[in-house]
């Protein structure tokens, strides 16, 4: 068996222990278990591909197997792995790493809720693994499905409706998706499901105009696209902590890499044909988001809306089509995926504390709460791009990659998108200065505790992981670079 | 020179042991670390200036040393991100005043944050700065400056915070943060364009002096300019955000809410003086490839040194008239610049400029330590609660006095001969804007002494309590920036520092020379005449020009304006429509759908009633249309 399967294997194995456990005690052993491998099993797998890199295996994916489970539509398990999806398995296990240790104190129906979280995991960790189009989409699925139950069971506020909305326009994001699926397997003729392969076919440009705006948008769905983004500040706010980082920390990836892995690598030509469509929309996104946080007054709005806008950065540099904006890209994916699930960790905490999110209702915390407020400063400064954080390189490797289309509409989207720096600038010091600096607003929240040490351990990590790649971003950039220029991206 | 690398390691290092365990230590502790490690800074800094300046000169040019450069981040195969200490001229002499200006404030602050709340984390926030601002002027290409720029942005807001219960403090460091970060979007984009045509970041290759380096640029245009001038303007703007120049001066006045140590270091000596660092960095670009922008650049800092000096006439607020002349004597180095050329007398303007730099870098932080003594015993920065203050503060009193004498310009100080040198390169380029300068240079010495007569003479304040010299840690900062002040005038600047590295003897030009000393003796007199005891002429002169006083007293509202900007423009008219548009145009579109499916659903359901009756009675309607119609045709 090839030792990729692990990913799945591990979440599998965690459901079924969950599924025989009894007490609190029981159910946490698991999790943190399972996790730490999955943690350890990236970490050795991040090691192990620069190695096998670094010892001269060119070939595009690395440890590749593959078994046929549906021979009619010569549907395989297939697995391998690049520089990007290392990336993203890497980033995937510390968020659920850290999940589960902020989610440490669950008390309503804890096994049922760790139940969905693996299986959440399976879906999304079995994403990045899988090469074959239909396994692809059905862990994606697998992936959204226990978000409807741990939002509308284990959220706050409108949750079913925020539940049942997000699950909805996701679904309907599948369904483009289906069809733009099933069109690349007819159209590119090959009877195979492997995107390896098909990468290698060519699918006639006519029936690309069709399927790559499919499977675009169908993607971009859940990596926040203007304008089907609004499931994002709805879901992110009703969504439990621990739900919130996944959702925002992982599962937006799963659009940002989907777009790039189907819909720009199966389809170039189209995508270099309609490209400047979805520019314009991404384009919108950065902008857009960032202004909407702006006057946003609940703490999970103005994160959801800066996801808004910083995912939309990732997908506006993977249609910059170039090696260097889309290695910004997965960078930029990483980058928010730590820095968004440290941002909601946070606020979850904070929450958790004070029972308000509205900042207006905040203030001074960090006289109190210190800990907490010196990370949450933290996540901020890694939000507006401080050098030496995570947010810095991404955006940087995405505007420079950017920069390098020569056109007028190309420069004037890219200063356009350039311009965000500045708005993250102003809402990130909004928050700030309201929720933790000045004076204690509510008298209640004198007397708060600061984080515990399941808290401060998932925060830490997070912090970590975030300062790694700012300071030293050359190996997983050098990663990132080199698969792309593998993948022969023959725009 | 491996060894330049502790120069950059040790406040690192001593941000991350404070910042992390500094609340785990006694402040006096916390605080003995900072300064031990700073002086250990500052000794390998004076260590590795004696070692540079002395070091073999190749054709009478200084080598420029790359002892530590590595890749840190790659873009394209062309352009990526290197890490590195660049040792010249510029940067060994930045250096140099960047070591001893943060190790005065460091022995200061002992003193002077004393038993303040946060003690460990000050000098955590000190020693980052420190670190920053040193690796900015060390970096050698423009992607490590602009990394280092935005740090120094970072520990400026954190350190302009500090009184982080303040609603004042909270709100000057946001606009700080905010005005600069507005002003390193144009540095940034700059960057992005320069390094699209010349494919490169580094210093050296931008700067050799040689064209070939922007060819791929030539016959570029956009919108009437080439895009050199387009790209090294955009760099100017984030030098004039960082270097207060105006437009974007606003957050400076406001930085003051900061400790006043914290106000020496950066919004007077360093950081604010980046924007002059970074032209004098690309100065050779500048003159070859966009010298009208250099004339542009020279434009800005004439404007708002006499801007800046205007407003610093009718400030109240000692910090706040200290705060203006910075930005008004921050324009001279720009003007400097301006109308400098490359080489011999040429290039009398960059040097003098960079000797301004290194001059008023001292006396001004010698001010603002000064005002701090003062503000620490009269725990006010309002010139009206002070007053007679020369008997009771005799230290102070005297180096205060220096500063004032050489930001005055008189000679010998050390201000004397940097300004002089200053206005002689604008009279060789103009004469119009060497009268416009020296008739700034006059406002300076008056406002100068304004803020001096009546800090330590005019009428005594009633004090709540008698005000006291201030402790020995802030009394020996003051004295050795106070005999810097004196003799750093002597030192042969041009010698170590000019446009094109060869060494150029400074002549002073006597007419320029004494015609600078009389107006600056002149609005010293004047000065004396108005405020050292009490007299009613600037009275007078308010109900005189009652409108232009107000308009001073505002700063011209160009906070006003901005506010109008943000408040309205921003916040009122972009952020609340978008907001609203999501929430209800796009969101409502999306509950539109959903709901008119449920309508939908509604109206379709009673076909699946589940009744056996109406089935039955569907299925032979059905039937009968159907038999009907086969009937019919």
């Amino acid at each position: 068996m090839n030792f990729l399967s692990l990913f799945v294997l591990i979440p599998v194995l965690m459901l079924g222990g969950l599924f025989l456990s009894g007490t609190m005690k029981q159910i946490r052993t698991i999790c943190a278990t399972g996790a730490s491998l999955l943690l350890l099993l990236a970490v050795t797998l991040t090691v192990m591909y620069l190695g096998d890199r670094h010892a001269g295996h060119t070939a595009e994916m690395l440890y590749t197997a593959s078994a046929v489970w549906y021979t009619p539509l010569n549907i395989h398990y297939s697995v391998g792995v690049d520089g990007i999806s290392v990336a993203m398995l890497l980033l995937s296990s510390i968020i659920v790493f850290t999940g589960i240790f902020t989610s440490w104190k669950m008390e309503v129906f804890p096994k049922e809720y760790f139940l969905w979280f693996c299986l959440l995991s399976i879906g999304v960790f079995g994403f990045f693994i899988s090469t074959d189009l239909f396994t692809m989409f059905m862990l994606y699925e697998i992936a959204l499905i226990p978000m409807y139950l741990l939002i509308g069971v284990w959220g706050t506020g409108k949750k079913e409706y925020a539940a049942m909305k997000l699950t909805l326009m996701l679904m309907g994001g599948s369904a483009l998706l289906l069809i733009g699926i099933l069109g690349i397997y007819y159209s590119s003729g090959g009877n195979t499901m492997n995107i390896l392969e098909i990468a290698r076919l060519s699918i006639p440009v006519a029936l690309q105009r069709w399927f790559f705006p499919l499977t675009f948008i169908g993607f971009g769905v859940l990596g926040a696209l203007f304008p089907f983004h609004t499931w994002s500040p709805d879901g992110h706010a009703s969504a439990p902590t621990a739900v919130s980082m996944l959702h925002a920390g992982v599962l937006m990836k799963l659009g940002g890499y989907g777009c790039f892995r189907v819909a720009i690598c199966l389809m170039p030509e189209a995508a270099k044909e309609l490209s400047w469509i979805f520019i314009l929309l991404t384009g919108i996104s950065v902008i857009y988001g960032a202004y909407s946080a702006i006057v946003q007054t609940d703490l999970k709005y103005i994160n959801a809306y800066s996801s808004v806008s910083h995912c939309g950065l990732v997908l506006f540099a993977i249609l910059m089509l170039n090696q260097t904006a889309i290695t910004g890209a997965v960078m930029q994916m990483l980058s928010h995926g730590l820095m968004t699930a440290l941002f909601f960790a946070l606020i979850g905490m904070i929450y958790g504390r004070t029972h308000t999110r509205d900042i207006r209702e905040m203030g001074g915390l960090m006289k109190v709460i210190p800990f907490l407020g010196v990370c949450y400063v933290i996540a901020g400064l890694a939000s507006l791009g401080l050098p030496g954080l995570s947010g810095f390189v991404a955006e940087m490797t995405v505007f420079v990659g950017s920069f390098q289309e020569a056109d007028l509409f190309h420069r004037i989207m890219t200063i356009v998108a350039c311009t965000s720096i500045v708005i993250t600038a102003v809402y990130i010091l909004r928050v700030v200065g309201k929720l933790l600096y000045g004076s204690i607003v509510d008298s209640h929240h004198l007397e708060l505790t600061d984080a515990v040490w399941y808290e401060r351990f998932a925060v830490i990590v997070l912090i970590l992981a975030i300062a790694g790649i700012g300071l030293a971003p050359l190996w997983i950039s050098d990663m990132i670079r080199e698969s792309l220029g593998s993948i022969n991206l023959n725009f | 020179m491996e060894y330049t690398l502790l120069i950059l390691l040790l406040p690192m290092l001593t941000f991350l042991l404070l910042g992390l365990f500094g609340m785990k230590l006694r402040p006096a502790i916390a605080g003995g670390i900072g300064t031990l490690s700073l002086a250990l800074t500052t000794l390998l800094a004076y260590t590795t200036a004696g070692y540079y300046f002395s070091s073999p000169r190749i054709g009478g040019v200084l080598p420029k040393l790359l002892p530590i450069n590595f890749e840190w981040l790659r873009f394209t195969d062309a352009l990526h991100i290197d890490l590195g200490i660049l040792l010249d001229p510029i940067s060994v002499m930045m250096l140099v005043v960047i070591t001893t200006v943060s190790l005065m404030v460091h022995i200061y602050s002992l003193g002077y944050m004393k038993g303040e709340r946060g003690f460990q984390r000050y000098y955590a926030f000190l020693s980052l700065f420190t670190f920053s601002m040193l690796g900015l002027v060390v970096a050698p290409n423009i992607f490590q400056m602009y990394i280092f720029w935005e740090l120094v942005g970072v520990s400026s807001y954190l350190l302009i915070g500090f009184y982080y219960t303040r609603p004042a403090a909270i709100a000057a460091s946001k606009k700080a943060f905010i005005v600069t970060r507005f002003a390193d979007l144009g540095f940034l984009l700059g960057i992005l364009l320069l390094s699209y045509f010349t494919e490169t970041f580094s210093f050296e290759a931008l700067t050799s002096g040689n064209s070939a380096v922007f060819s791929a640029a030539a016959g570029v245009t956009f919108l009437g300019a080439s895009v050199m001038s387009w790209a090294l303007a955009l760099i100017f703007i984030g030098g004039a955000g960082k270097s207060a120049m105006f437009p974007l001066h606003i957050w400076l006045p406001d930085a003051m809410e900061g400790p006043t140590p914290v106000s020496a270091l950066i919004h007077a000596a360093t950081m604010v003086v980046a924007g002059v660092f970074l032209v004098a960095r690309l100065f050779p670009l500048y003159v070859l490839a966009a010298p009208e922008v250099l004339v542009g650049i020279g434009y800005v800092g004439a404007f708002t040194s006499l801007y800046a000096a205007i407003v610093a006439c009718v400030q109240t607020d000692i910090k706040r008239v200290l705060a203006f002349s910075t930005i008004s004597q921050i324009g001279f180095m720009m003007v400097a610049l301006g109308v400098s050329g490359i080489g011999g007398h040429e290039g009398l303007g960059y040097m003098a400029s960079m000797f301004h730099l290194f001059t008023h870098a001292m006396f001004k932080a010698l001010l603002f330590l000064g005002a701090g003594a003062i503000i620490h015993t009269i725990g006010s920065n309002e010139m009206s609660r002070m007053g007679g203050l020369r008997k009771y503060m005799p230290y102070t009193h005297i180096t205060f006095l220096v500063a004032c004498l050489a930001i005055a310009g008189i000679p010998p100080l050390s201000g004397f001969f940097s300004k002089d040198e200053i206005l002689a390169a604008t009279f060789a380029f103009a004469p119009q804007m060497g009268v416009f300068m020296s008739f700034t240079a006059g406002l300076t010495a008056f406002y100068m002494f304004r803020l001096y007569y009546n800090i330590f003479w005019g009428i005594p304040a009633k004090f709540e309590h008698t005000p006291h010299e201030a402790p020995k840690t802030m009394i020996i900062p003051l004295m050795i920036l106070a005999l810097i002040t004196l003799f750093a005038g002597f030192i042969p600047f041009g010698h170590f520092v000019s446009s094109n590295g060869q060494p150029y003897t400074i002549h002073l030009d006597r007419t320029v020379a004494i015609c600078s000393v009389a107006i600056a003796l002149i609005a010293i007199s004047i000065a004396t005449f108005f405020y050292k005891s009490s007299c009613d002429i600037p009275d007078r002169l308010v109900n005189m020009y009652p409108r232009l006083h107000r308009a001073a007293c505002h700063r011209f509202y160009i906070d006003e304006f901005y506010l109008f900007i943000t408040k309205r423009i921003i916040f009122r008219c972009i952020s609340h429509p978008i907001a609203w548009f999501d929430r209800h145009v796009i969101d409502g579109t999306l509950n539109g759908i959903a709901s008119m499916t449920q309508r939908f659903s509604y109206a379709i359901r009673g076909f699946q009633s589940g009744q056996i009756q109406q089935y039955a009675f569907v299925f032979l309607l059905g039937t009968l249309l159907i038999v009907l119609l086969m009937v019919l045709i």
